[in-house]
């Protein structure tokens, strides 16, 4: 009975959620099949419902996929997915191999360091994202930092901003701490005595680590990972202020088609074309939280 | 039995913070550089901080980010509290829904958040400016919010609120008096990381505002395409004070909240 009470006050978060976050959705898949106007809002056919079902008939008749079409047959499109795609899983592979040392260091590192370690690593998440991806182009522009100091050790100079490594490197930079927090949770949790007994039966430090820590971490990796790719494929900032023109992400073309192009079906059809990409790492990592829920 | 961290652990550790930190430092640094070019190091001077003060857009976008943030962070607490103890407690049906929204808010990425909220208010017939922001943060944080109670109330012993009740307190006065005390400092958590993230947001900010509500991001945004300006750095460095010195405090009532606990002055 008393279980009864936030059933009934969870109606709230839940109705939010589905005006806000689900609802959006079909309007989004709506005007994906929609055609570009010169008018306020630009897009047509518009929804009259003034005119009752004959209204909602000359909706549905106007609504088509030419949009799609449009962009099947624009390299330009199909370029930026790969790109988004490729992209995003390269960095979330750099991600991983990053990462662990870091998260596994600290879990062995003595319980009262351990806390301080985590706040160190969530840290950085707290400030201004934009301004952390500001201060990598101070660093990388050829007469940036980097270049100062490698010019003091008497190194060649790198002309790296505006490419593809800028992104890598600043995807890698931003999302570090996702990485971190759930490889660590899975590392802390793990019960010590599993590697006193695979040494007790003569394995050495390494071969334990291989056969039992690293096995047993995977559902962290796995979640780690996934929390990464996810955002990254369709990240904006990073691409556009390190990428140069050359780097094309999908984050960049829906930026791109809604403010410069003004075209609003593209820019919606482009969205339901990631959403849909995204939907099995979605599910996927939803089915990781479940079973930490449960 | 006290397995030591290693060289190799250790050395991961030491690297692994200094890239996280070094952008960060000679951010703050070089706003105090009196010389405007980013390699040249032209002495100390709080030059750039004086004009950012005169900087009447800046002032005007870091006012719009401010109100955003605190209001669009208290809605997504709230509403964070209730779906969080709906999560952990379950009891009713959509709580797998209610679960799915939220990871699902969580990883979506912003453009597509930003540009299905923005058809939404165009739809509704709502004007773009300060509510439509404010309601779109409170919905992107909301999931984080519920993330960082939810661990916390996982933890919460209900028999506490229950002996309460059985002693004949109603459910909400319960909820008021013997768990939010509780789990006061996750939901104090749960409002700065709410806060954090609307005054960090550019993506969906940028899709739902309207004229008169440009926010600080969209502000620095146009500044950092014409190039580096250290006024961009003071501004920043200010932000990063003001966000420190909220998480660590933060982290300071949480870990008196722990000490408490282990010496049994607490709620345990």
């Amino acid at each position: 009975m008393r279980r009864g009470r936030v059933g009934l006050a969870a109606i709230l978060p839940f109705l939010w959620l589905a005006l806000f976050f689900a609802f959006p959705f079909l309007l989004v898949t709506k005007l994906s099949l929609s055609h570009t106007v010169l008018a306020i809002p630009p897009y047509a056919p518009q929804l009259d419902l003034s005119q009752g079902l004959a209204g909602l008939k000359v909706f549905l008749d106007g609504l088509d996929t030419t949009t799609y079409a449009r962009l099947a047959q624009d390299r330009l499109y199909l370029d930026a997915y790969l790109s988004s795609l490729r992209i995003a899983a390269m960095a979330a592979v750099l991600l991983l191999l990053i990462g662990y040392p870091i998260a596994y260091g600290i879990s062995r590192c003595p319980p009262g360091l351990r806390l301080a370690l985590v706040m160190a690593v969530i840290l950085p998440f707290w400030t201004s994202f934009l301004i952390r991806i500001y201060a990598w182009i101070a660093i990388l522009k050829p007469a940036g930092i980097l270049n100062a100091a490698l010019a003091g050790l008497g190194l060649p100079p790198v002309d790296i901003l505006n490419t593809e490594t800028a992104v890598l490197l600043g995807l890698v930079y931003a999302y570090l701490p996702f990485m971190v927090l759930p490889l660590y949770a899975v590392l802390d949790r793990q019960d010590e005595s599993l590697i006193e007994a695979a040494q007790d039966l003569g394995a050495t430090p390494l071969a334990a680590f291989w056969r039992v820590t690293f096995p047993l971490s995977l559902p962290g990796a796995a979640a780690g990972a996934l929390l990464c790719f996810i955002p990254m494929a369709g990240e904006f900032v990073i691409p556009d202020l390190l990428g140069g023109s050359e780097t094309l992400m999908l984050g960049r073309v829906i930026w791109t088609e809604f403010f410069a192009n003004r075209d609003w079906p593209a820019a919606s059809a482009v969205a339901i074309v990631l959403l849909a990409t995204l939907a099995v790492p979605i599910l996927l990592f939803e089915r990781e939280q479940g079973k930490v829920l449960s | 039995m006290g397995r030591g961290p290693s060289a190799f652990n250790i050395v991961s550790v030491v690297l692994g913070l200094a890239f996280l930190y070094a952008p960060i430092v000679i951010l703050v640094v070089y706003s105090f550089n009196a010389s405007r070019l980013v390699t040249v190091w032209g002495g100390f001077s709080t030059r750039w901080y004086a004009a950012l003060f005169q900087d009447r857009q800046m002032l005007d976008a870091i006012w719009v980010t401010l109100r955003v943030g605190v209001l669009s962070a208290t809605i997504a607490t709230v509403l964070g509290v209730i779906a969080a103890l709906a999560l952990v407690r379950g009891g009713f049906r959509g709580r797998l829904a209610l679960a799915g929204g939220i990871y699902a808010t969580l990883v979506m990425p912003e453009v597509i958040l930003g540009l299905s909220l923005l058809l939404l208010f165009v739809a509704a017939g709502l004007p773009r400016g300060f509510w439509t922001v404010t309601l779109s943060h409170a919905t992107l944080t909301l999931a984080y919010a519920t993330v960082v109670v939810q661990a916390r109330l996982r933890s919460f012993d209900v028999g506490l609120e229950e002996a309460a009740q059985d002693l004949g307190c109603p459910p909400w006065k319960a909820f008021v008096l013997v768990t939010l005390p509780v789990i006061a400092p996750a939901v104090a958590a749960a409002w700065m990381l709410a806060f954090t993230l609307s005054l960090d947001d550019l993506v969906i900010a940028s899709f739902t505002s309207g004229p008169g509500a440009t926010t600080l991001p969209m502000r620095l945004y146009s500044q950092v395409r014409l190039g580096v300006d250290p006024k961009i750095n003071a501004v920043s460095t200010l932000l990063i004070g003001l966000v420190a010195t909220g998480v660590i405090a933060v982290y300071l009532v949480q870990q008196r909240d722990e000490r408490h606990k282990r010496l049994g002055l607490g709620h345990t």
